[in-house]
Formats: structure tokens, sequence, C-alpha cells
């Protein structure tokens, strides 16, 4: 993914009442703004407002069946999510783990230079 | 309240003024973090990172030795970086034992100014292991839904 479709990544999934609509939308498959709108405590404006953003970012999908347009969420997209949010621990992982590695070797350093054994002033 | 995207820990086994020494001077971050730190450790100060060609600024917000630090980023966009529009870093030092220390980190962001407190706590209770199982929770129900 690059830098700016990763950003759009995040900030669809930042909102918390975009995280209620995907939560809605995995759990109920392929559903309505209006069917969405009955299930959130935000106003069928801003569902709306929220699927565009949604769909924007690649998690969700329409089709039009009817007059209905029918919302899901596009699993690729969000496994894709899943494992970028999973690489992000993992490069935390190795920062500590270099970090512990760093400080760990500056503390037996540290303890080295204060034997007694040590010659003063040499 | 921040929207917690991650949080990971690690137990070292160094006293907690060792490793706060490694995470806050910019010549060891550079070891660790950026490929270039420039930052005084003071709160509120303005500093910079660089990561290979690409860079941004740093404003130090916590700075409580040895147990307390943190700082907001918002690589790659290049804003000044305030709360709604960049990423908290924080880091938090337990020590444990003789010359044993617990670092956690956690990175968290784009505050929700405009949404109702009750309904942010909701969301943060509920998504407390952060973004990365938030996500593995929704593509399990929905793999389970599929194949139901």
């Amino acid at each position: 993914m690059t830098a700016q479709a990763d950003d759009e990544l995040w900030s669809a999934i930042a909102d918390p009442s975009r995280r209620r609509v995907l939560d809605l939308l995995v759990n109920h498959g392929e559903v309505s703004a209006s069917w969405l709108a009955g299930h959130v405590s935000f106003s069928r404006q801003a569902v709306s407002k929220h699927l565009a953003v949604l769909e924007q970012a690649g998690l969700v999908s329409r089709r039009k069946q009817g007059r209905e347009v029918l919302y899901q969420v596009q699993a690729g997209r969000l496994d894709q999510a899943a494992r970028a949010m999973a690489d992000l621990a993992a490069q935390w992982d190795r920062r500590l783990a270099t970090i512990k590695r760093l400080a760990e070797a500056a503390h037996a350093e540290a303890k080295k230079s204060e034997r007694p054994s040590t010659p003063v002033g040499s | 309240m921040a929207d917690l995207v991650i949080e990971r820990e690690v137990l070292i086994e160094a006293p907690a003024e060792v490793v706060w020494r490694t995470i806050t001077e910019p010549d060891q971050m550079s070891q660790w973090f950026a490929d270039r730190v420039e930052l005084v450790v003071e709160p509120g100060a303005h500093g910079y990172m660089q990561f290979g060609d690409q860079g941004g600024p740093v404003v130090v917000e916590a700075v409580d030795p040895p147990a307390r630090f943190s700082f907001r980023w918002n690589h790659p966009r290049g804003e000044e970086p305030v709360a709604g529009n960049s990423m908290l870093v924080e880091f938090t030092l337990t020590p444990e034992g003789h010359e044993r220390t617990r670092l956690r980190v956690s990175e968290s962001g784009h505050e929700l100014r405009d949404w109702p407190d009750a309904e942010k706590q909701r969301y943060a209770d509920e998504h407390q292991g952060g973004w990365a199982e938030y996500l593995d929770r929704l593509v399990s129900v929905l793999a389970k839904r599929r194949s139901g």
C-alpha cells in the first residue's frame, strides 16, 4: 500500500462511528443505508457520509438492487488493513527489541566500569 | 480521549534511568527510531525526524524522567502536529524488581473532538487491544459468516 492509501485507510477506521458502520456491515452482510441508519445513534445523512468515506478507502462497496442501494464490506481490503496493522505492531516490536538491546548493553558497560577491580585514574 | 491504535511492551534487564536515556537521547533515538533525530527533550519543544527520504516535525509532550515520555508526530503529512491531526507516541517505564524495567509504548491519535465523550469511551472500551485486534476480530467474524 502507498502512504496515501494508508492514510485514507487509517482515517477511515479512526472514526468510531465509521467503525460502528463497519461492525454492522461485517455482522449483517449486504444492507442498505436506511437499514444502517435504523441501527445507529446518528442521522441517515451521517450514515451516508461515513459510507462514502469507507467506500473511498476501499473498505466498502455498493451495488444497486431494484430501487435500493446495498452496501457490503470488501473482505480483501479488510484483510489487507488487518495485515498492515499487524505490520505496524511488528515495527514497534522491532523498535522495542532494539531499545532493549541498547539499554542492556549500556547497563552492562556501566556495570563493568563500576567494578572495584578497575584501576582508578588509569 | 485518544483513539488507541497500538500498544506493545518489553521487559528490559536494566534500570529505568538507563532505559530512559536510550529512549530520549537523540543519538540513541536515531538507532531505534528515525534515521536522524533533532530534538530537545523538553515539554513543548519542536524537533524534526528524518525517515529515509521523508521527514517531519515532532513535538514533545510529556517529559517525566524516568517514568513517562511522549511526543506527537504525524509522519508523513508534515503539518504541525497537534491534537486531532497527529499520532501520540507515549512511553511508560515501570521498574520491576532489581535493575529490571517494563517499557510500554502506545501509539494513538486522531482524537475526534466532535464525538460525544460517552460514545468515545464506549468504543475505547470495546477496542482496548488497539486496531490490530479490532481488525483481526472483524476479519474473523467475516470469515465465519461466509463459511456458515
